[in-house]
C-alpha cells in the first residue's frame, strides 16, 4: 500500500470540506444560534482532523483539533458566537487552505504552525471562565479506551472470531516455542473515520514494525479496498509484550478500541478442527447472541452499501481526457458534414436513412459530451460570499450579497476563465457602487447595501448579472475624466449618449476613483474584464441609474468548441458567421443604402443600421465582372443591443462548425475569431462579429 | 579535426526558389506536402498566403517568394509546401521544388558576416558549400517572426 494513492483523494475531499466549511461559517455568522450549522461545522472540523491525522499531516491535525475544542465548547453553550470568534474560525479556514495548497504543491504541509491562530483559539476558550476543563479535554483523547483482553470481546467484535488453519497454528506453536508471544489483536476504528483503508495502512505499518502478521480478517486486500466495517483482527507473533501494542495502537488517531488477547501454543488437532485456546468454547456459548449481532451488522451493511451506490455514480476524470473526447467528436462531425455534402453518390433511400441516423447519433453524442463538460457556476460563485464579507469589513460597509442561479451550467473552459472578471466586478460594486452608510441613510436607503449576483440561461447563452443598489455611475464625472485624459474633445463629449460614456469605463487605464485604494483606482479592471469576456466570445453591458444603482450584464456562450454558423461567400472566399449573433437576413436594393456622414446605413423598421461592406473590410480581391447587383444580401448581426448589417455576396447555408484556432503565429488578428474545416476539407474563417460590428 | 567535424554532420532539406538553393534544418521539418487549397487570411502581411487544413490542423502558410521579394510565379507540378515546426508553432513554406537532403559538416558552412557586411537579414544562418554548389541556410525561427503589423 502506498500513501500517494490516497493523497489525491485527500486533496479533493479536503477541498470539498473546506468549501463546505466556508459556507457554514458564513451561515453561522448570520444565524449564531443555528445548532444544525454548528453541528455541521463541528462535523467538518472533526472529519478534517481525522483525515489530516490519517495522512500524517500533524500540524494540520493539531490546528483542526484546537478548532474542534472551541466548537465543542460552542456546542455545549460554554461560549457564545461572537464576531471575534467567527474571525478566528475564518483565520483557521485560511490556514487550512494554506496547508492544503502546500500539500498540493509539495506533498507536504509545510512548516508554518499558525501558533497565533492556535493561541487565539485557546484565548477564546479561556476567555470564558469556569467550564474550560470540559472544553480542554480533547474528544479524541477520551475516545480510545484500553480494554482488558477478555475472551468475551469476541462476541462483540465479529472479526475477532479468528479461525486458524493448521499451518497458522503451526507458526504460532513454533513462535511460542522460541519464546515469542502470539496475539490476536482486534482494532476498532471510530465511526467517523473517513479514509478507513489509509488508516488501516498506518495501523498495519505500526504492527509490522514490532511483529509478524500471520493472518488478518478480513483479508489485507479487502481492507485495502475498504471492504470492512470499522474493525479488523490480525494474528501476529512478536517478541514484544501486549502493553506495547496497546500503547502504540492507541496513539494512532481514530482508533476507538484495541483488544488484545494472547494465543497459546496448541497441539494441532488431527481432525483438522480449528482450535485457538479459549475462543472455541466461548463460540459455542454465545452463538445465539452472536447471530443476533450479525443480523444487526448485516442491516448496517446494506445501509452502507446503498449509500455507496449513490456516491459511486460520479467519476473524477482528467479534463484532458474530456478534451480528447471532444476533439474526436469534432472530427466526427466534420466527417458527417462531409458525407452529407458528398456529390456523385448513389443516394438510395437506405443511404439517406443511415445518414439521417448518423446525424442524430452525432448530435446526441455531441450533446452528451457537452453535458459532461458542463459545470455549475456554483463552483465559481461559492468563494464570493467570503470575499464580499472580507472587503465590506475592510471598508466598513454593511453589504448583503444575494446569489441566485448557482446551478446554471457552463462549459468547463468558460468556468475556469470567468472567476477573475467576476471578482473585479464584485469588488467594483462593493467599492464604487455601494455608498458609505451615512450617505445611504441621507438618501433614504437601507443602511445595508445589496449586491445581487444572478446567473441564468438565455437560449444558447448564459447571462451573469452583477447588480447593486448603490450610487450608480456618475456619467458626468466619467465625461470629465475622458476630457481630462484627452480621449474626446469637450464639444464631442456633449453629443455622447449615456452608453458611449459608459464605454469609456472599459478603456484601458481609465479610473474614476480619485484616490488609489488597495481595491481600485489604478484603472486596471473593467478593460481587463471586457477583454477576458470577449476572448470567451461573450459581451458585457452596463445599465446604470444615478442614485439607484448599476447592473453589469455578462453574456457568455454555452460552449466554445462547436457552434452553428451561417456560411457566406464574399468574393470567392467562404466565411462563417456565428448564428448566435445573426439577427436576420434581408434583401435590399442598392438605393436603400443612405449615407450618414459618409457611413452607409439602412433603415430597418425605423432603426438606423450601419452597413459594413465585408469585402472592403476583409480586403477580398475584387472580382473582375463587378456588375451592379440589383439585389444586395444583408446579414443583420447583433452585438449586444447594437445592430449592424454585413453586406455579403452569396448565402451558402447554416452548418455546424468546429472552431479551431489559427495558431500562435496568427492569433490576435482582429475581425477573425478562428477557422473551421468545411466538409470538402477546405478552410473557412470565422468572422469575429464583436470586432467587426 | 577531421574526426570531430564528422560527428557534427547535420542534415538539411534543400529546396529551390528561382535559381537559388536554400536549406532548412531537417530536424525542424515535419512533412513535405503537395499544394492544397489555401484560405486567405485578411489583415496579414502579403507573404502570409493563408491557412490550410493539414489532417485536421490549421496551418499558416508563408509564400517564400513574396517574403524574399522575388517575382510571383504560378504553381507548377514541382511546387511543394514544407511544413516546419518550431517549438509550438507550425508553419508551411511554399517553395518551387524540393531537391534533396544534404549532409553538411560545420566546416562546410560559412558564416555570412564573413564576406559581406551588407547582410542585415538575420534569417540567414550561413552558407553551405558542397560539390561546388552554394546553399543558403535559413534560420527559420527568425524567418517566421512576423512584423507587428497584424
Amino acid at each position: 500500500m502506498d500513501m500517494t494513492q490516497y493523497l489525491e483523494i485527500f486533496i479533493d475531499e479536503t477541498k470539498e470540506h473546506l468549501q463546505g466549511l466556508n459556507q457554514s461559517l458564513l451561515q453561522l455568522e448570520q444565524n449564531p444560534d443555528d445548532t444544525t450549522v454548528l453541528n455541521e461545522i463541528f462535523r467538518v472540523a472533526h472529519t478534517l482532523k481525522g483525515m489530516a491525522g490519517t495522512m500524517g499531516f500533524t500540524k494540520m491535525a493539531r490546528l483542526t483539533h484546537d478548532m474542534e475544542n472551541v466548537l465543542h465548547a460552542l456546542r455545549n453553550n460554554e461560549i457564545s458566537v461572537t464576531t471575534k470568534l467567527v474571525d478566528v474560525l475564518f483565520k483557521c479556514l485560511d490556514a487550512l487552505e494554506n496547508y492544503l495548497n502546500s500539500i498540493v504543491n509539495t506533498s507536504g504541509e509545510g512548516d508554518e504552525e499558525y501558533k497565533d491562530i492556535i493561541q487565539d483559539l485557546n484565548d477564546v476558550l479561556h476567555g470564558n471562565t469556569g467550564n474550560t476543563d470540559a472544553a480542554e479535554a480533547p474528544p479524541d483523547k477520551a475516545a480510545p479506551v484500553v480494554q482488558a483482553a477478555l475472551p468475551k470481546e469476541e462476541s462483540i467484535y465479529p472479526t475477532a472470531n479468528v479461525q486458524l488453519d493448521q499451518y497458522e497454528q503451526n507458526v504460532i506453536n513454533k513462535a511460542v516455542e522460541m519464546g515469542m508471544n502470539a496475539f490476536r489483536i482486534t482494532v476498532v476504528l471510530s465511526k467517523g473515520c473517513v479514509l478507513k483503508s489509509a488508516r488501516s495502512f498506518i495501523i498495519f505499518q505500526t504492527l509490522e514494525r514490532y511483529s509478524d502478521i500471520i493472518k488478518s480478517i478480513p483479508k489485507v486486500e479487502d481492507i485495502e479496498d475498504e471492504k470492512f466495517d470499522f474493525e479488523f483482527t490480525v494474528v501476529a507473533v512478536s517478541k514484544e509484550s501486549s502493553e506495547l501494542f496497546i500503547k502504540e495502537l492507541n496513539s494512532i488517531a481514530e482508533v476507538e478500541k484495541v483488544v488484545i488477547s494472547s494465543l497459546s501454543a496448541c497441539p494441532i488437532d488431527t481432525s483438522g478442527e480449528n482450535n485457538n485456546g479459549t475462543s472455541a468454547e466461548v463460540n459455542a456459548v454465545e452463538t445465539a447472541a452472536e447471530e443476533e449481532l450479525l443480523e444487526e451488522k448485516d442491516e448496517q451493511k446494506t445501509v452502507a452499501a446503498s449509500k455507496k451506490a449513490v456516491t459511486g455514480k460520479t467519476v473524477r476524470v482528467d479534463i484532458n481526457r474530456l478534451d480528447v473526447l471532444m476533439n474526436l467528436v469534432s472530427e466526427l462531425i466534420i466527417q458527417k458534414t462531409r458525407l452529407e455534402g458528398m456529390d456523385g453518390v448513389d443516394r438510395s433511400q437506405t443511404f439517406n436513412e443511415s445518414l439521417e441516423s448518423l446525424e442524430r447519433i452525432t448530435t446526441d453524442l455531441h450533446d452528451a459530451v457537452m453535458k459532461v463538460r458542463m459545470v455549475p457556476v456554483e463552483t465559481v460563485f461559492n468563494r464570493f460570499p467570503r470575499m464580499v464579507r472580507d472587503i465590506s469589513k475592510d471598508l466598513g460597509k454593511e453589504i448583503v450579497l444575494n446569489m441566485s442561479g448557482e446551478e446554471t451550467e457552463l462549459d468547463r473552459t468558460v468556468i475556469d476563465e470567468i472567476g477573475d472578471p467576476l471578482i473585479h466586478m464584485l469588488r467594483n460594486s462593493v467599492d464604487h457602487g455601494i455608498e458609505p452608510a451615512d450617505k445611504r441613510k441621507a438618501s433614504g436607503k437601507p443602511v445595508a447595501g445589496h449586491i445581487n449576483l444572478k446567473a441564468y440561461q438565455d437560449g444558447n447563452n448564459v447571462i451573469i448579472e452583477v447588480s447593486d443598489d448603490g450610487q450608480g455611475i456618475d456619467t458626468e464625472n466619467v465625461k470629465k475624466k475622458a476630457i481630462e485624459k484627452g480621449l474626446i474633445s469637450k464639444e464631442m463629449a456633449n453629443n455622447l449618449s449615456q452608453k458611449d460614456i459608459i464605454d469609456f469605463l472599459f478603456k484601458p487605464s481609465f479610473s474614476t476613483a480619485n484616490k488609489i485604494t488597495n481595491l481600485s483606482g489604478r484603472g486596471v479592471g473593467l478593460d481587463v474584464v471586457k477583454t477576458k469576456i470577449e476572448s470567451l466570445n461573450g459581451s458585457v453591458e452596463v445599465e446604470t441609474e444615478k442614485g439607484k444603482g448599476s447592473r453589469f450584464i455578462i453574456r457568455l456562450p454555452l460552449t466554445l468548441a462547436i457552434i452553428q454558423a451561417l456560411l457566406v461567400l464574399i468574393g470567392n472566399e467562404k466565411y462563417a458567421i456565428p448564428i448566435s449573433s445573426v439577427s436576420q437576413i434581408i434583401n435590399i436594393s442598392p438605393e436603400d443604402i443612405k449615407f450618414v456622414q459618409k457611413q452607409e446605413v439602412i433603415l430597418l423598421r425605423n432603426m438606423v443600421v450601419p452597413i459594413i461592406r465585408l469585402d472592403k473590410v476583409l480586403g477580398v480581391p475584387a472580382e473582375k465582372s463587378q456588375e451592379k447587383q440589383k439585389q444586395l444580401t444583408v446579414v443583420i448581426v447583433k452585438k449586444g443591443e447594437k445592430l449592424s448589417g454585413f453586406l455579403v455576396d452569396v448565402l451558402i447555408g447554416q452548418q455546424e462548425i468546429v472552431i479551431k484556432s489559427l495558431g500562435k503565429l496568427l492569433q490576435g488578428i482582429r475581425c477573425i475569431a478562428g477557422a473551421t474545416i468545411l466538409g470538402d476539407g477546405n478552410v473557412a474563417l470565422i468572422l469575429d462579429v464583436n470586432s467587426l460590428a | 579535426m577531421e574526426l570531430s567535424s564528422n560527428t557534427d554532420v547535420r542534415q538539411y532539406v534543400v529546396f529551390k526558389l528561382g535559381q537559388d538553393e536554400y536549406g532548412v534544418d531537417i530536424q525542424k521539418v515535419t512533412t513535405i506536402e503537395q499544394v492544397k487549397p489555401i484560405a486567405r487570411v485578411p489583415r496579414t502581411p502579403d507573404y502570409i498566403k493563408g491557412v490550410l487544413n493539414l489532417r485536421g490542423d490549421i496551418i499558416p502558410i508563408m509564400d517564400l517568394r513574396k517574403r524574399f521579394n522575388l517575382p510571383v510565379e504560378p504553381d507548377t507540378e514541382d511546387t511543394r509546401i514544407i511544413i516546419i515546426k518550431i517549438e509550438e508553432i507550425s508553419i508551411g513554406i511554399i517553395v518551387d521544388s524540393v531537391a534533396e537532403v544534404m549532409n553538411l559538416t560545420e566546416a562546410d558552412i560559412e558564416n555570412v558576416t564573413n564576406f559581406t557586411t551588407e547582410f542585415s537579414l538575420d534569417y540567414i544562418m550561413g552558407v553551405g558549400k558542397a560539390d561546388g554548389r552554394i546553399v543558403t541556410l535559413l534560420n527559420m525561427e527568425k524567418l517566421i517572426k512576423l512584423e507587428d503589423n497584424l
